[in-house]
């Protein structure tokens, strides 16, 4: 990958993810973080662009930065008000050192290793994907549908606890749901 | 001149912030969203491969980094389910307060 073009964007996406990604953690107020992670989201998204990995980028907008970044705003709009500042740390220093430590091991492998590198410039990933999804990988692919709805049902049972329902002595035009006294 | 080396870089880089955010954070939100530029990061390092690495199915990469993403996104729905839960029912989400099952 070559090119005044392809260069100055990976520099400027590297800078820009991992400093979206530090500004998470040096955020003042816990909804400052979310937004910060959202960029982040953005910026890796393009960089998969760069990658040739178009369905990825796609597929990483509309659940990351979409979806993702929806539900952890409603997470924090549903927890504590005064924790929404709580930005308290532990073990800064610690956390620094083990992070610094995974990274450079990855790093170091990363340049001692003999890649065999070759340039698979995909024209277009979305055909190659739907063939491979549907034949090599397509007992995976079933299996993660199921893992989406046990999710699902798993989130609604875990939040809605008690359960709602119809109240039935409430009915009128506009049919109230409360929650159900035990 | 980029090369898989610069993007494997960038990975470890976000790896390790990711890390350090999901270890020193003491908000149970904030540490999910360490955990998710970890996943995030290692996502790009699979795709850095899938595009720099000679390999007969080099598609191979992009059906992984759909597995990651899925498997996040159910993921992160369930934990910030039982965020909001635990808040329900102890009334903070500082992962210092939730203690029950320390002896």
């Amino acid at each position: 990958m070559s090119g005044f073009g392809p260069v100055s964007a990976f520099y400027v996406l590297a800078v820009l993810s991992i400093g979206s990604a530090l500004a998470v953690m040096a955020a003042r107020s816990i909804i400052h973080a979310v937004l910060f992670l959202v960029l982040f989201f953005v910026s890796l998204a393009a960089m998969f662009v760069l990658l040739s990995a178009d369905f990825v980028a796609v597929a990483q907008l509309l659940v990351y930065a979409g979806a993702i970044g929806v539900l952890v705003v409603f997470a924090i709009l549903l927890t504590p008000s005064r924790d929404r500042r709580g930005m308290e740390t532990k073990f800064v220093g610690p956390g620094l050192l083990a992070g610094a430590v995974v990274a450079g091991t990855v790093v170091f492998i990363a340049f001692n290793t003999n890649w065999d590198t070759a340039s698979n410039d995909f024209p277009s990933t979305v055909d190659a994907i739907g063939q491979a999804l549907l034949n090599r990988w397509a007992l995976p692919f079933e299996i993660a549908s199921v893992l989406l709805i046990a999710a699902m049902i798993g989130a609604i049972v875990v939040v809605g606890g008690r359960g709602v329902d119809l109240d039935t002595h409430a009915a009128g035009p506009a049919t109230r749901l409360v929650r159900r006294e035990r | 001149m980029v090369s898989l080396e610069h993007f494997l870089v960038v990975g470890a880089v976000l790896f390790g912030i990711g890390l350090w955010i999901a270890l020193s954070k003491r908000n149970a939100v904030l540490i999910l969203m360490g955990i998710e530029i970890m996943l995030n990061a290692v996502n790009l390092t699979l795709l850095a491969f899938s595009r720099f690495v000679k390999s007969p199915t080099p598609i191979a990469g992009h059906i992984f980094v759909i597995f990651v993403i899925t498997v996040a996104a159910a993921e992160a729905s369930v934990a910030l389910a039982m965020v909001v839960s635990v808040y329900r029912n102890r009334g903070t989400i500082d992962v210092d307060q939730i203690d029950l099952l320390r002896f």
